[in-house]
C-alpha cells in the first residue's frame, strides 16, 4: 500500500533515508536542513483514471514551495541540555507544536520535554515556507526537521567521541546524552560547544528507520496542556505591551459599507475611558481604557454610512446568480440511465472562539505587530506598504491563536491595528466584537453543486460534478504559491481557485469518465478558505449521489462502495468502519446509518454515522438553540500514511467531526438585504454539547507509508457527508441543501445593525448557579 | 471615579472604575487577570465563566458596581490551591482535553460548579447535565470534556 504514496515530492535524496543538512556557524550547536526535491513533472505518470489531485495534491505543491528554504530553519542545542526550535507555522490548536517536538525528540534521542518549540516571527527569507494551511505543516516540515535533528545528533556524537577518545561507532544516544560502551555519559548540553561549527558546512546524514521509532506513533499529550488548564497560556489579547490600550472598530450596517462622516466624534471622545476616535479603512476605531468602554463608544457613535457593494441582496439573489453561472453537464443521458442531483450549500462561518485580533505599536520609523497569523510574511509586507515603512522596519510576532479554521490566513485585524496605531500615534490592542466577526468577517462562500452519473447495467460510465461558488479569496499565501510555481502545476493555466479545487478533489470511485469542475462568481464578499475548503460540500453531494446510484442498481451502500472505490486504502478504512460501526444493524424507524469515504492531504478516511431523526428527538427543546436530528454515533477510520501523534490525530478527527455535523445539520449564515442576520454564537448554530454524538470512535490505521499525511481538516468532509447519507436513509428524503435546517424559521431574533454591536447584559449575577 | 473593593483569587483588591464597566474588563484590562476569555460579550459563549462565592457566573454580564466588598471572585488562575492543581484541572490534563485551549478555563470553571451543584442536589451527573452545558468549544473537544468532567467529579471529594 505504500506504493501509492511514492508521488510525494517530500524530499527525495541520496537514497530513501539519506539527506543533507548543515551545521551552522554558531557558538553552540545549530543545525539546518536542505531538502533535495524531485521534479514533480517527472515524478509519476498520469494514469488515465487519476485526477489532478492524485498526480499532485495541494499539499505537494506546498511541500514544493517550502523545500528551497528548508535550510533556513534552525534547531539549536542549548547549554542547559534543551533543544530549541522556532517553528515557522502558526499553532491554533492543531497540535503542531507537540508533534514537532516529538519529531525532533525521536530523531535526536532526547525526551520530548527537553525540546522547546516556539513559533517563529515573520521571516521573509522563508518566502513560501511560513504558511499554515492546507493541513500541510507536518507534511512539509517532517523531513527537513528530521534532517536537521539528525545532523545535530551526528555532531554531538562526533564531539563526544573526541571528548571520550573512543570510536564514534561505539557510542549510543539515550535520553539526551551520548553514552559509551564503558558506561560514560555526556549530556547534549555539555557537548554543544564542542559540537558547534565555526563555518557553515554541509553534512550528510541517515535518518532513523521507521522500525526504530519510539516516540513517533505513540500518543503524546499536548505540551501546553498545563498552561491551558491553569489560564497561563497567553493569547494575543492577554499580552502586556506597554501603552497598548483596548481598541474596537465601529463597523457599517451592511457588508463592506464605508464611512462617509462621523457625526459625533467630540461627544464620544468625552465618554469615560475613551482616548481616541479615528476613521480607518474599515470603520471608526475607538481606543479606551477597557474593551467595555470601547463597546460603549462604538454604540454611541453616530456615523453617516455609505452603502456596501451587496446592499439589498439576500440569499435568493446570490443563489440565482450561482445558478446562472453553472457550467453545463456535458454527457447526454443517451446510453444508460442518468442519475442527477442538484445541491445548494449556504454561506457558513469559520468563526474561531478568539475573534480577529492583534496588537500594533507603530512609531514614525518602525512598527511591531503581535497576532495569531498564519501567513505572517504577507502580513509584514502588506502592513509595511500600508504604513509606508520599509519592510524590515516592521516586526511581526506570531502568537498562539484561539482557533482558526482558516480565518487567520488573513491578517485583517493586524492591518486594522497597524492603521489605527499609526493614526492615533499610540499602541493599540485591537479586537473584533463577536458581532463584527460574524457579520463583517470572512465566510465560507455559498455554492451550488450539480452531479450527473450515467448508469449502464452494473457500471457507472461517467460521473460529472460541477461546483459553482461565490469566489473564495486566496489572494495572500496560497495565491502567491500558485503564481510562483505555475510552471510545475499539472493543471495548466487556471485561476487560483480552480487550481486549488483541482489539487484538492481526488477521484474516489471507478465511475468511468469523471470530471470535477469549479466555476466562481461574485468577488464582493469577504471570503476565505474555511476548514477543508470545497471538500465538505463536494463530499456531501458526491456521497449522497453514491447512495442514489447504489439504489438505482439495487445495491447496499456499503457493498456498492466496496465494489467501486478506487484504492485499497479506501476499501480498508471502509471495511473498518463498517465492521466496528456494525453496518446494517437493525434500527428503529426514524433512525439510520450512513457511510462516506474521503481522500485528501495524502490520507484516506471512511466514516459511519448513525442519526436519530425521530420526532421526539428532533423536537427536543433547549433554550435559544437549534436541536433537530441528533447524530448518535460517529465511527471514523483514518489511514494517514504515517501517524506522528495518534492522540493529536484522534483529537483532530473529533474536531473535524463537530464541524462536519454542523455543516450538514445546523450551521449557516442567512444573507438578508446586504448583511448576515447572525451576530453571535446562539445565532450561529455551530455544534454544541446538546448536538454532540454520545458515541465517537476514531480508528487510526497502522502506518502504510514513511511520510505523514495532513490531519487538520481531514475529518470535516467525510463526517459531513456521512451525516448527510445517514439523514437521507433515516428520513427517506434526499437532502438537496446544506445545512438541512437553513430554510426553517429562524431560531433567533436578529440583532440590530445600528449600533453594530450589542450591549453586554447586566443580569449575570441573577444567573449565577 | 468610584472605587470597588472585593476579593479575587484570595486577594483583596481595590480598583477605580465606572460602575457600569463589566467585571470581565475590570479583571482583564485593569487587573491583568486574563484567564477568563472574551468570546461574545453577551453571556452566550461562556468563555469567561468564573466563580462568584462558589457559583459559576459570567463576568461579561456583571457591572462592577454590583460587586459587593464581601464577594469572592475566583477565576481559573485561583482554582489551583497551594501549588496543587484542582482535581478537575488534573482530569483535563489526563484526558488531554484542550486543543487551542481558549475556551478551556471557562469549561473547567463551569464543570467544577456543575459538580458542586449536582452534589448539593444529592445526585450524580447525568448525560442531560452534560448536554445542557452551554460553553462553546469551537475546536469541538466536547467528547473529551464530558469524559474529563465525569472523571474529575469522582476525584473531587
Amino acid at each position: 500500500m505504500a506504493e501509492s504514496n511514492e508521488g510525494h515530492a517530500e524530499g527525495l535524496a541520496l537514497d530513501r533515508r539519506r539527506f543533507v543538512g548543515y551545521v551552522v556557524a554558531a557558538p553552540t550547536l545549530a543545525v539546518a536542513a536542505r531538502v533535495v526535491v524531485a521534479d514533480p513533472a517527472s515524478a509519476a505518470p498520469i494514469a488515465t483514471p487519476d485526477g489532478f489531485a492524485e498526480f499532485m495534491d495541494l499539499g505537494e505543491l506546498q511541500n514544493l514551495a517550502a523545500a528551497p528554504t528548508a535550510n533556513k530553519i534552525t534547531i539549536r542545542v542549548n547549554r542547559d541540555g534543551t533543544v530549541s526550535f522556532a517553528l515557522p507555522r502558526s499553532e491554533n490548536g492543531q497540535g503542531i507544536v507537540t508533534s514537532t517536538a516529538m519529531i525532533i525528540a525521536e530523531e535526536m534521542d532526547i525526551p520530548v520535554k527537553r525540546v522547546k518549540v516556539t513559533l517563529a516571527d515573520a521571516r521573509p527569507e522563508l518566502i513560501w515556507n511560513q504558511l499554515t494551511g492546507g493541513s500541510n505543516t507536518t507534511r512539509s516540515t517532517y523531513t527537513p526537521i528530521r534532517t536537521a535533528a539528525a545532523v545535530a545528533k551526528k555532531r554531538l556524537r562526533e564531539a563526544a567521541a573526541r571528548e571520550l577518545g573512543v570510536d564514534e561507532a561505539s557510542l549510543r544516544t539515550v535520553d539526551g546524552a551520548v553514552v559509551s560502551d564503558d558506561g560514560r555519559s555526556l549530556d547534549y548540553g555539555a557537548l554543544t560547544e564542542a559540537a558547534a561549527a565555526r563555518e557553515t558546512t554541509a553534512v550528510e546524514v541517515e535518518l532513523k528507520p521507521r522500525a526504530a521509532f519510539q516516540v513517533i506513533g505513540k500518543g503524546h499529550k499536548r505540551t501546553d496542556a498545563k498552561a491551558a488548564v491553569t489560564g497561563k497560556k497567553k493569547y494575543a489579547m492577554d499580552l502586556k505591551v506597554k501603552g497598548a490600550k483596548p481598541t474596537m472598530v465601529c463597523r457599517p450596517p451592511t457588508i463592506n459599507g464605508k464611512v462617509r462622516k462621523v457625526l459625533n466624534r467630540a461627544q464620544v471622545l468625552e465618554m469615560p475611558g475613551v482616548t481616541h476616535v479615528v476613521t480607518i479603512s474599515t470603520g471608526v476605531a475607538v481606543r479606551a481604557r477597557t474593551f467595555g468602554q470601547c463597546i460603549d463608544a462604538v454604540r454611541a457613535l453616530k456615523v453617516d454610512w455609505g452603502p456596501g457593494p451587496l446592499d439589498g441582496l439576500s440569499d435568493g439573489d446570490i443563489l440565482a446568480e450561482l445558478k446562472a453561472a453553472e457550467v453545463p453537464l456535458a454527457v447526454p443521458p443517451l446510453l444508460g440511465k442518468a442519475v442527477d442531483g442538484q445541491f445548494t450549500f449556504w454561506f457558513a462561518g469559520n468563526s474561531a472562539l478568539e475573534t480577529n485580533c492583534a496588537i500594533a505599536d507603530v512609531r514614525a520609523d518602525r512598527a511591531e505587530i503581535w497576532g495569531p497569523l498564519k501567513v505572517p510574511i504577507a502580513a509584514k509586507t502588506l502592513i509595511a506598504q500600508k504604513l509606508k515603512l520599509p519592510e524590515k522596519a516592521v516586526k511581526v510576532h506570531v502568537i498562539p491563536g484561539g482557533g482558526s479554521f482558516g480565518r487567520k490566513l488573513f491578517h485583517d485585524a493586524a492591518m486594522e491595528a497597524a492603521e489605527a496605531s499609526q493614526k492615533m500615534g499610540k499602541p493599540v490592542k485591537l479586537m473584533w466584537h463577536r458581532a463584527d466577526d460574524v457579520r463583517q468577517g470572512r465566510v465560507h462562500p455559498m455554492s451550488t453543486g450539480r452531479v450527473r452519473a450515467i448508469v449502464l447495467g452494473n457500471q457507472v460510465t461517467s460521473f460529472e460534478q460541477r461546483h459553482t461558488s461565490v469566489a473564495t479569496d486566496f489572494s495572500h499565501g496560497f495565491g502567491e504559491i500558485i503564481t510562483a510555481f505555475a510552471g510545475s502545476l499539472p493543471v495548466g493555466d487556471l485561476g487560483f481557485s480552480q487550481t486549488i479545487f483541482a489539487l484538492s478533489q481526488s477521484v474516489h470511485y471507478n465511475f468511468g469518465v469523471t470530471t470535477q469542475l469549479l466555476n466562481e462568481v461574485d468577488g464582493r464578499f469577504n471570503t476565505g478558505a474555511m476548514r477543508n475548503i470545497y471538500s465538505p460540500n463536494t463530499a456531501q453531494a458526491r456521497e449522497v449521489m453514491v447512495d442514489k446510484i447504489a439504489a438505482t442498481m439495487k445495491k447496499d451502500p456499503y457493498a456498492f462502495r466496496r465494489e467501486f472505490v478506487r484504492t485499497p486504502q479506501s476499501r480498508a478504512v471502509l471495511d473498518k468502519v463498517a465492521t466496528v460501526g456494525k453496518w446494517g444493524r437493525a434500527m428503529p424507524a426514524g433512525m439510520g446509518q450512513g457511510l462516506a469515504i474521503h481522500n485528501e492531504y495524502g490520507a484516506f478516511t471512511a466514516c459511519l454515522v448513525e442519526i436519530d431523526c425521530r420526532p421526539k428527538t428532533v423536537g427536543r427543546k433547549v433554550r435559544d438553540a437549534v436541536t433537530g436530528p441528533r447524530v448518535t454515533k460517529v465511527v471514523i477510520a483514518v489511514d494517514i500514511g504515517l501517524p506522528i501523534n495518534p492522540a493529536g490525530l484522534r483529537a483532530q478527527m473529533l474536531s473535524g467531526a463537530m464541524d462536519g455535523i454542523a455543516m450538514t445539520l445546523t450551521s449557516s449564515l442567512h444573507l438578508r438585504n446586504g448583511y448576515f442576520l447572525e451576530a453571535s454564537w446562539d445565532n450561529y448554530a455551530y455544534t454544541r454539547q446538546w448536538n454532540t454524538p454520545p458515541t465517537f470512535q476514531a480508528i487510526i490505521m497502522p502506518a502504510t507509508s514513511d511520510v505523514p499525511g495532513g490531519a487538520g481538516e481531514l475529518a470535516v468532509a467525510p463526517v459531513a457527508a456521512a451525516v448527510a447519507t445517514a439523514y437521507a436513509r433515516a428520513t427517506g428524503t434526499m437532502p438537496t441543501h446544506f445545512p438541512i435546517n437553513h430554510k426553517n424559521p429562524l431560531h433567533f431574533k436578529p440583532k440590530p445593525t445600528v449600533p453594530p454591536v450589542p450591549q453586554s447584559p447586566v443580569n449575570g449575577l441573577d444567573l449565577a448557579r | 471615579m468610584p472605587k470597588h473593593t472585593f476579593t479575587v483569587n484570595g486577594e483583596k483588591v481595590t480598583v477605580k472604575a465606572e460602575d457600569s464597566v463589566r467585571l470581565l474588563w475590570v479583571l482583564r484590562d485593569i487587573l491583568g487577570i486574563t484567564g477568563p476569555k472574551y468570546g461574545c460579550g453577551i453571556n452566550v459563549c461562556k468563555a469567561c465563566t468564573s466563580h462568584i462565592n462558589g457559583k459559576a457566573f459570567n463576568p461579561c454580564a456583571v457591572p462592577v458596581g454590583q460587586i459587593k466588598p464581601g464577594d469572592e471572585i475566583t477565576t481559573i488562575e485561583g482554582l489551583a490551591k497551594n501549588g496543587r492543581l484542582h482535581p478537575m484541572q488534573q482530569a483535563w490534563i489526563d484526558h488531554d482535553v484542550a486543543q487551542c485551549g481558549y475556551c478551556q478555563p471557562g469549561q473547567i470553571m463551569a464543570a467544577v460548579a456543575l459538580v458542586k451543584r449536582v452534589r448539593k442536589e444529592g445526585r450524580p451527573i447525568r448525560n442531560a447535565d452534560l448536554d445542557a452545558i452551554r460553553n462553546i468549544c469551537r475546536c469541538g473537544t466536547y467528547d473529551r470534556i464530558r469524559d474529563a468532567i465525569k472523571d474529575g467529579a469522582k476525584r473531587m471529594s
